[in-house]
């Protein structure tokens, strides 16, 4: 359990950074390192130069900006759960970030970092994916911007070039009236969730939804956005038979993997039951907003 | 200006790069290969041996410390990251021999019975009573989830961190 040699680079910026990824065959990035130094002892990573991005402060921050939350990528999970910004703007992300790991690994652990890795069953990739995110990376040719939509193709595949770093997380900001919920099972507190369902739903003055996001982790080799479901909703009372075909919707479009941890049946029942109350407790949350609750 | 450091082809011993922390307010400097984790860092080179390795992947939390104020898995960390940084370790708990509020605790509550995860829980539930002074049962028991005790001696546990938190919180 001890990880095989590797160089060091502790990047000085990000353009250095980029250089060094470039420069090398087979170079990693290292951010919060709960995933890569795991994987390093157990040989599963074997990369040749470590580019630690650890001292880049200026990576680290949350901001709201042109009614966007733009988050850096390098802020650390902790710092984004507890921000008040990001429970005021994006309730969603701080819900999802509470059933990251455990708050030690989330001291640590970067938010840049588990969108990079692309876990299908991790949380971020699931709720940038539901709350259109945009992601900003940065490569030896520039700038450019990825849409959460077309960044993950599947199990930790993503659409970073192996010189690219990225740097920042892009949210848009939930509109008044909006409920958030995060249902996810796990076998034990903190594991990878054998299935989780991310909702926010808007809902009008009139009771009725204006706008829905929902996505689901560890039901496909990639974070599915589950738009089905979504526009099922858009436009109804969200009653509680209205949340039940919703989530069977849901379920229908998901393809879980058939592994160890759970049979592809079981994990896709499961996303229709967690869907229906991630539905429900999103609206309830909701009604009780517009309440002024 | 950059700063890069060398380590080794395939099979060949890295070049040591310097690293100098801080542990319980004392001030270290040593060499270490790029790939040694702080936890091995801490035990076989500076001593520390309250830091705990059991699962050396970032599951049973027995090798949690805290780093410039905030706990850490150290078998998730190079020693090269921390180099700068402060750490404590469980042997950081007492001052001038006389234990911690939570070290008492457990030992009064039977919160330790091998002992092997002790530090971890120790270095856990400082953070935790720090971040939430009077926590419920339940409370304890999610915050104490990443510390596996082999032991399975939860319930002790939890009634050690009960007990340590009204003589933790800040006079009111």
């Amino acid at each position: 359990m001890k990880a095989a040699a590797f160089d060091y680079h502790r990047a000085t910026s990000v353009d250095d950074a980029i250089q060094q990824l470039g420069a090398a065959d087979d170079a990693k990035v290292l951010a919060g390192g709960q995933s890569l130094v795991p994987l390093l002892a157990m040989r599963l990573a074997r990369p040749t130069v470590l580019v630690d991005l650890n001292r880049l402060a200026d990576l680290a921050y949350v901001r709201r900006e042109n009614g966007e939350l733009a988050i850096g990528a390098l802020t650390r999970h902790r710092t984004v759960e507890t921000a008040e910004l990001v429970r005021r703007d994006v309730p969603l992300l701080a819900d999802a970030l509470a059933h990251v790991g455990h708050v030690t690994i989330r001291n640590r652990g970067t938010i840049g970092g588990s969108i990079a890795h692309g876990d299908p069953a991790a949380e971020l990739p699931a709720v940038a994916v539901a709350l259109d995110a945009t992601f900003r990376l940065r490569g030896p040719g520039g700038e450019r911007s990825v849409a959460a939509g077309d960044f993950f193709f599947g199990y930790l595949m993503t659409a970073l070039e192996p010189d690219e770093l990225l740097t920042e997380i892009r949210w848009p900001v939930l509109p008044q009236g909006t409920g958030c919920a995060v249902e996810e099972l796990t076998r034990r507190n903190g594991d990878f969730a054998l299935v989780a369902v991310f909702a926010a739903l808007t809902m009008g003055a009139d009771g009725v939804c204006t706008q829905a996001r929902i996505s689901v982790a560890g039901a496909a080799a990639a974070p599915l956005r589950a738009d089905n479901a979504e526009q099922a909703l858009i436009g109804s009372r969200v009653s509680a038979a209205d949340a039940g075909a919703a989530a069977d919707r849901l379920a229908a479009a998901t393809d879980p993997p058939n592994d160890i941890h759970a049979p592809a049946d079981y994990r896709r029942e499961m996303a229709a039951v967690l869907g229906r109350r991630a539905i429900q407790r999103a609206w309830a949350q909701a009604n009780r907003t517009n309440a002024g609750e | 200006m950059s700063d890069h450091v060398n380590g080794a082809a395939e099979g060949t011993v890295a070049n040591k790069v310097p690293v100098t922390i801080t542990v319980n307010g004392r001030t270290h400097r040593a060499d270490c290969e790029p790939r040694t984790t702080l936890a091995d860092f801490l035990r076989e080179d500076l001593g520390y041996t309250g830091v705990h390795l059991g699962c050396e992947h970032g599951v049973c939390g027995a090798c949690t410390v805290q780093l410039d104020g905030s706990t850490a898995r150290s078998c998730c960390m190079l020693a090269v990251q921390a180099d700068g940084s402060e750490v404590t370790t469980v042997e950081g708990l007492a001052e001038d021999g006389q234990l911690h509020p939570l070290q008492e605790a457990f030992w009064n509550r039977h919160g330790l019975q091998c002992g092997f995860c002790t530090p971890g829980m120790l270095m856990t539930a400082c953070e935790l009573l720090a971040d939430n002074p009077d926590p419920s049962a339940e409370e304890i028991r999610e915050g104490i989830s990443g510390n596996l005790c082999r032991c399975t001696g939860y319930q002790f546990i939890v009634e050690s961190i009960q007990e340590a938190a009204p003589k933790m919180r800040p006079a009111t």
